[in-house]
């Protein structure tokens, strides 16, 4: 290509022109500003959400719903639904009784966060809050044993209720186990799955234990 | 022969000769556990030292040394570096607890299984599920026990469970700092003393611990005769792990002292056993005070209820 050799620009040439990129138009901007939204929308779209992570914990399949867009909100009215329900247990001697408030939440967030710590210390790729997200969903069958414990105490407190309640509890703890280890079990190597799941069950035999032992006044 | 001593790691005790004697002796590759090395040392060495040898792990402890420093060089302010001490698989996890609970009489737990790659995994979650396991054994024991009685009602006994975990966390981790102190201690006494890091010491520790979960699930069993039975087996095969571990680091200090860490490490690990039964578990014939029932002539007659 001889002719290309030599081509230069002569200095008297005016080199001008627009470098400014244009801007995209101010609609995309809209979509994503929810600050103008009425408050009932912002509400609303929070609480789909949660239902939606409700749903799938219930069906555990493999989405990823649970784990893209995690939150908090679920676990947060789980822990506190169940800490209440586990009052006006037998609180008569200061000593003896149930667990109080405070340690079901403690147990449940601490129990938590160390799981967490554990599975991301043997070299798992899940973050922090999804797996707080995803243990913290996976205590709604626990949850609704609860509620179901409470139901049959009312009816009465002998042999026969202690059974029944044997069996949902049980079967709630076995669903919790299983949702959760199909959300978190894939993101873990591979030749430390056990070391993994068995803190989850242990976390969650200790909730079905405080579940399964509450005794009304 | 020459060119072939020239390229071996020359090593400076007995096991070098050897080594020059047989060139064919297995070489050591970085990534192998350092099994076979120490047998063919242990085969060729005098009878004398074998088991000095295999129970301090005196031949590959230089090769491991190595390998140490190759591990944990990340700052102890990152991530990583925690993720050292996490560094097991499963089946690793589980060849150390069964190190625990079948000791091989004149092996070394820390040389066999630790190996310079002590975990934390293990010590942690065998006390997390120690902790629990008491406290909801000594509940049901107690449930049984005092079952058929009109005045009992049943209560969960949270408050033990906080207990059980600050006695069990505590024993885990403040007696193992303890004796690492003290071996370092010694050690900078007494030259032959072989110190463990503190870390193994927690783990051996850990490991340990582990009996005793099985121990306190049979434990519910509402006989004293046989809650004795299980102790006293549980605690000769924890502290066999503990003696075999730990003998062979303060043999050659003054005698009186090694056999009084020695007692003292057993003292110890003996006395939360027995106050983790005295405490969780209620003893199976405790009856209610006996009524006390005026006679017709003034003298009390007291019934024993059985």
């Amino acid at each position: 290509f001889p002719g290309l050799a030599d081509v230069s620009i002569s200095q008297d040439i005016p080199v001008e022109g627009e470098i400014t990129v244009p801007v995209g138009s101010q609609s995309p901007d809209e979509d994503y500003s929810t600050l103008d939204e009425p408050v009932k929308d912002t509400i609303m779209r929070d609480l789909k959400a949660v239902g939606k992570k409700f749903v799938h914990v219930m069906y555990p399949r493999k989405s990823s719903a649970l784990l893209r867009d995690w939150d908090l909100w679920g676990p947060l009215v789980l822990c506190v639904s169940l800490a209440l329900m586990l009052q006006g247990g037998s609180a008569d001697s200061k000593d003896d009784g149930g667990p109080q408030f405070a340690e079901v939440f403690v147990i449940i967030w601490f129990g938590a966060v160390v799981i967490t710590l554990n599975s991301k210390l043997l070299g798992g790729t899940i973050s922090f809050f999804q797996s707080l997200c995803v243990l913290g969903y996976c205590v709604m069958p626990l949850t609704v044993a609860m509620l179901v414990c409470r139901l049959v105490l009312l009816a009465g407190a002998g042999t026969v209720s202690f059974i029944i309640r044997l069996i949902v509890v049980g079967a709630m703890f076995g669903w919790s186990t299983l949702a959760s280890t199909a959300f978190l079990a894939d993101s873990q190597p591979p030749n430390r799955k056990a070391l993994v799941v068995y803190p989850i069950f242990l976390f969650y035999f200790v909730i079905s234990w405080m579940i399964l032992t509450f005794t009304p006044q | 022969m020459a060119t072939a001593d020239d390229l071996k790691f020359q090593e400076f005790d007995d096991a070098a000769n050897l080594l020059a004697a047989n060139p064919d002796a297995t070489t050591i590759s970085i990534d192998e556990p350092v099994e076979i090395p120490k047998n063919q040392h242990s085969r060729l060495q005098e009878p004398g030292r074998e088991e000095d040898d295999e129970l301090l792990g005196t031949d590959d402890s230089d090769k491991t040394e190595l390998l140490a420093g190759q591990k944990k060089s990340a700052p102890f302010w990152t991530f990583e570096y925690y993720q050292t001490f996490f560094d097991v698989d499963t089946y690793q996890v589980l060849d150390r607890i069964k190190g625990s609970v079948f000791p091989v009489p004149g092996k070394n737990f820390v040389r066999l299984y630790i190996r310079s790659n002590p975990d934390l995994y293990g010590p942690f979650w065998i006390c997390a599920t120690l902790v629990f396991t008491i406290a909801v054994s000594g509940n049901l024991s107690n449930f049984f026990i005092h079952l058929g009685k009109p005045t009992y009602h049943y209560v969960p006994e949270f408050r033990k469970v906080s207990i059980a975990a600050t006695t069990i966390y505590a024993y885990a981790w403040l007696v193992p700092l303890a004796l690492w102190g003290f071996l370092m201690w010694r050690n900078s006494k007494v030259m032959n003393i072989v110190s463990y890091s503190f870390l193994e010491i927690v783990c051996v520790y850990g490991y340990s611990l582990f009996v005793y979960i099985p121990t306190a699930i049979l434990w519910i069993i509402p006989q004293q005769v046989v809650r004795w039975v299980l102790m006293v087996f549980s605690l000769c095969l924890s502290g066999s792990v503990l003696v075999m571990t730990f003998w062979p680091a303060v043999r050659d200090d003054n005698r009186r002292i090694a056999v009084a860490t020695v007692a003292a490490i057993l003292l110890l690990h003996a006395l939360l056993a027995v106050g983790c039964l005295a405490y969780f578990f209620d003893a199976p014939e405790l009856d209610i005070p006996p009524p006390v029932i005026p006679a017709h002539n003034g003298t009390t007659v007291i019934t024993k209820s059985h």
